[in-house]
């Protein structure tokens, strides 16, 4: 089991999921820099991290899209490989139309750091037996509302592509923190649903000591997913 | 280009320089200086630069210990914390950037320390902010704080280094000039440290990161009529910032750390290129020489008076050892930065800058052979020690003390209204709306976020070839201005001892200061008394609780010309407080966690002072009364019960007695824990306002299982900590004795809404 964490300039949620990965799932991981052309032999999972890749001085991820390094992501995902896409990594997925839709800003016009819950409401390659279960996951983005036209949101409802939803948590917070349309939280793409977007972070609800362990979970089905191959 | 003024007099009257002090500088140099030379010395010699009126004072304040690895006199301070590592930080002022243009103000002040932490070395891992702004009522308080947060949010999310802790505080002395000091703390391994020293003569001197434009030139000199006749001279003053830039630097910067080709380095600071060469020349006892045909611009016509001068942001100097500067160039260039050697290092003590008079590299002609000349030569030291040094008159301000007698039981009193206001307050509620606009977790570090104890724990990563540890430390910003106000000796002593305290409460040993301190014009004798005082009270809190301070800034001139005459903020001794722990297990935050818990009060009752406190404060509508004294022996045992409680076990939470005194840590106890309380004041105490709301130091709220209370009361006789049993933990209402209950809903309500009245 490899996995690749991919370094944009502006990434910064790059340590994060190396962490996740490699101190507490216990995964070899290794970093891969934007300018390389392809990926370490035998990758079985890529992550695009969170962060302000290229500054998202543009709209968000615009320009990551265009790294050398994303044609060899690409071909990964359409292999069937897996890609994970966390915040910055998702709407990266979104501008380079390997997921649908678009994360624009925030309903309330603000960066919002905080904990979410989500329901998990899909089998697949990140939440294998986790259905119907709630995470609780942080957010940190301004840009994370999810928007897609009608067609689109009536498909990914039809061929259940929406991975995870916010759900109200009962502690008085809003549950939909930006007015993603659908409650969408994260998205499955990819041939075998083997690429998900999401706008949590699971990599920093990964231990205890975190206050959540629960972003675990994705991971630790991910590399079953892997192994399973 | 137009000509380069004639410096006369006037015109070094103009860039803020007295006679006396034009007089030094021609006198030392037997000629007139040179219209860049001028503008050089007035930058030099300023306030922020020189620290000509502060450093006859700060001399007092104690900078060493058995972990002070750099104290004051670096770019930042290092503090050991074992096993090979050490954490580097330090605290900066951003006021009157910040008030002019509020976003990019604040912005630069983070992109500013964060280069100042890890030009050490480190890899910048957590920031803290303290900021103080008018009256909530005060029409520009609204946009002054929404762009300020929005501005330290902007810069430190986008870096991704997450802010942990912080705090506001709100008082119309403040209207006319806010204070935002930034801190920011990274980690490095012990043994690498690195110094912003030109070592090693002959060695190259690279310029590294953001092209050099006419951002900040106003910021270091005085407008002059010259300048103002250039169209081009009427941009902004403040400075813009770039994360993305300064990212993409930290981690270059660190691959070339780690790449051992460099003798030293330094952030382009304030007044930029000139002082940061200047101060590497200073510290290494060497000349260098510049030229300024070199420096990467992106502006046109830039003249070296401009070059010199300019404060864009994102730039670096680094000395490299000979021979090694491709290595430099190769790194920065896989990041895609700007790196251009643009000088040596030289044995002459002197600062010498070259370049060719009329040429523009941005004007696509050749440079023109051989007309290159030397532009600035001035000895170094007359730029650091040998520049002027002021004793300035100190006369103690009678008005604070005249304040002292008030009687406040003539002002209305109701304990449920008035705690309920008081935990509303803007000084005193919720801070969430602002630091959940920070991403505070950014690096999976955060143990203890914002709001959830006195300080954030903040778990380190210490990883390298040889070394997997995980450390974890804590962080508090604090400091009182209205205690300091009234008393600037027992204000500043108070606003050391709270910040201990603050990590003290959550487990953690103090190890280290920070300071920044906020003061008005240096040129009045009752601000340099306050200034005096100050000093000589942070010395007293370091000196009794074993802290030395290893970094810190001063910003005077914080003041507003009003109709009654000059309107200083108040005295602003911001501390910045680091602490360690011996284990994550340590950690207490400040929530009540069960019921049936007991709850006491550890530390001395004190007089029940109200002087200065929110409660009189907003009774009375102006700071007054006589503020609370602090006995620093009992600090020191109450600090060291606390950390050895933590070590132990013993603690379910524990919360400081600040702002609305005791009564309004009971009731944050409750809100964060979402438990009620039935307290029983001890016999002789009643439930009036000095008792519940009096803001006597050195106390704190804690809670503990019953099974545990009679170890933690035999730790406090052993320490000579008074101990008064307080209640229990239970229900849904907080209860005060027979005259106060209220439910913990309502408390968290008014709570969660109390920046409402700023925010919208």
């Amino acid at each position: 089991m490899l996995a690749t964490v991919i370094q944009f300039p502006g990434s910064n949620a790059d340590f994060d999921a190396y962490h996740a990965l490699a101190h507490v799932v216990g995964v070899r991981t290794e970093y891969v820099f934007h300018k390389e052309s392809s990926l370490p032999a035998h990758t079985d999972l890529v992550v695009l991290p969170g962060g302000f890749s290229y500054g998202d001085y543009l709209r968000c991820g615009a320009v990551a899209r265009f790294a050398n390094v994303m044609a060899a992501v690409r071909a990964h995902a359409d292999r069937g490989g897996l890609v994970l896409g966390i915040c910055n990594g998702f709407q990266i997925l979104t501008e380079a139309g390997m997921l649908p839709g678009a994360l624009t800003r925030n309903a309330g016009l603000r960066f919002e750091c905080r904990d979410v819950s989500v329901r998990v409401e899909v089998d697949g390659a990140f939440t294998e037996q986790l259905r119907g279960r709630t995470l609780r996951l942080p957010i940190a983005h301004a840009e994370g509302r999810y928007h897609a036209d009608a067609a689109t949101l009536e498909r990914l409802e039809r061929e259940r592509l929406v991975a995870f939803r916010y759900v109200d948590a009962g502690d008085g917070e809003a549950a939909n923190p930006n007015g993603s349309l659908h409650d969408i939280a994260g998205l499955y793409g990819g041939p075998k649903r083997n690429v998900l977007g999401l706008m949590p972070h699971p990599e920093r609800a990964a231990e205890p000591i975190l206050g959540s362990a629960d972003g675990r979970l994705l991971f630790q089905s991910a590399v079953r997913a892997a192994l399973a191959r | 280009m137009a000509a380069e003024p004639t410096v006369t007099p006037e015109l070094a009257r103009a860039h803020g320089l007295t006679d006396d002090e034009y007089r030094l500088a021609c006198d030392t140099l037997g000629r007139t200086p040179s219209w860049p030379e001028l503008g050089v010395l007035s930058v030099m010699w300023s306030e922020h630069c020189s620290y000509k009126s502060s450093r006859v004072h700060l001399k007092r304040l104690p900078t060493k210990g058995p972990r002070v690895i750099q104290g004051p006199g670096e770019n930042a301070g290092v503090v050991d914390i074992g096993d090979g590592w050490a954490v580097v930080f330090k605290m900066e002022s951003h006021n009157h950037p910040s008030f002019i243009e509020p976003y990019q103000g604040a912005a630069t002040g983070v992109g500013g320390i964060l280069r100042d932490v890890f030009t050490m070395g480190a890899r910048p891992v957590a920031l803290m902010n303290s900021l103080r702004f008018g009256a909530a009522t005060h029409p520009r308080t609204p946009s002054l704080l929404r762009g300020v947060v929005a501005g330290i949010a902007g810069y430190g999310n986008a870096i991704g280094v997450p802010t942990v802790a912080g705090e506001v505080q709100f008082d119309a002395a403040y209207n006319g000039n806010i204070l935002v000091n930034a801190f920011a703390l990274g980690l490095a391994r012990s043994s690498k440290i690195f110094y912003g020293r030109a070592a090693g003569v002959g060695n190259p001197i690279l310029y590294v990161g953001a092209r050099t434009g006419r951002d900040g030139i106003h910021g270091a000199t005085m407008a002059s009529a010259e300048f103002d006749e250039e169209k081009e001279a009427e941009r902004p003053t403040v400075q813009v910032g770039d994360p993305f830039l300064e990212k993409v630097l930290v981690e270059a910067c660190l691959e070339i750390f780690a790449a051992d080709v460099l003798e030293g380095i330094q952030d382009m600071g304030a007044a930029g290129l000139t002082s940061s060469t200047v101060e590497m020349a200073s510290r290494a006892g060497n000349g260098v020489e510049l030229d300024l045909d070199l420096v990467p611009r992106r502006a046109k016509a830039l003249t070296p008076y401009e070059i010199l001068l300019s404060e864009s942001q994102e730039r670096m100097v680094m000395v490299a050892r000979r021979g090694l500067e491709q290595r430099v160039i190769d790194l920065c260039a896989k990041w895609d930065l700007d790196a251009v050697v643009i000088g040596r290092v030289t044995d002459t003590k002197r600062w010498v800058v070259r370049a060719t008079p009329g040429w523009d590299p941005m004007s696509g002609t050749p440079c023109p052979e051989g007309q290159s000349r030397i532009v600035v030569d001035l000895p170094v030291d007359l730029l650091t020690d040998a520049a002027p040094v002021y004793q300035r008159p100190c006369v103690d301000d009678p008005r604070p003390v005249e304040r002292y007698e008030v009687d406040h039981r003539a002002l209305p009193f109701d304990a449920r209204a008035d705690l309920l206001d008081l935990v509303g307050s803007v000084n005193v509620g919720s801070r969430a709306w602002i630091y959940r606009q920070y991403d505070h977790l950014v690096r999976d570090g955060t143990v203890v976020r914002p709001g959830a104890a006195d300080a954030a724990v903040v778990r380190l990563f210490c990883h390298d070839e040889t070394s997997h540890h995980e450390k974890f430390i804590a962080l508090a910003t604090d400091c009182n201005g209205r205690l300091c106000e009234l008393d600037p000796r027992a204000g500043a002593a108070m606003a050391v001892a709270e910040a201990c305290r603050n990590l003290a409460c959550t487990g953690a040993e103090p190890i280290g200061l920070t300071d920044c301190l906020n003061f008005g014009n240096p040129t009045r004798p009752e601000i340099m008394a306050q200034f005096r005082d100050a000093i000589d009270g942070m010395a007293d809190a370091c000196r009794a609780l074993g802290v030395p301070i290893v970094s810190g800034n001063v910003s005077l001139y914080n003041e507003t010309l009003e109709a009654a005459g000059p309107r200083a903020v108040l005295p602003t001794p911001t501390i910045g407080a680091v602490g360690l722990f011996q284990s994550s297990n340590d950690v207490v935050t400040a929530g009540f966690k069960r019921r049936g818990d007991r709850v006491l009060l550890l530390g001395p009752w004190g007089a029940g002072a109200l002087g200065g406190s929110e409660w009189l404060t907003r009774k009375a509508g102006s700071i007054c009364g006589r503020p609370p004294s602090i006995d620093l022996a009992a600090e020191a045992a109450l600090q060291k019960l606390l950390v050895g409680a933590a070590r132990e076990g013993l603690l379910a939470s524990a919360h400081d007695c600040a702002e609305g005194g005791l009564a309004v840590a009971l009731a944050e106890s409750c809100i964060l824990g979402r438990l009620g309380a039935t307290i029983t004041l001890p016999d002789g105490r009643s439930s009036d306002a000095a008792t519940l709301f009096g803001e006597d130091p050195t106390r704190v709220v804690v809670s503990c299982t019953p099974y545990v209370e009679g170890l933690l009361r035999d730790k406090a006789r052993a320490l000579g900590v008074t101990v008064t049993a307080l209640g229990v933990v239970d229900g849904a209402s907080l209860r005060i004795g027979d005259s106060l209950d209220v439910a913990v809903n309502d408390l968290a309500e008014r709570h969660s809404r109390a920046l409402s009245p700023v925010t919208g």
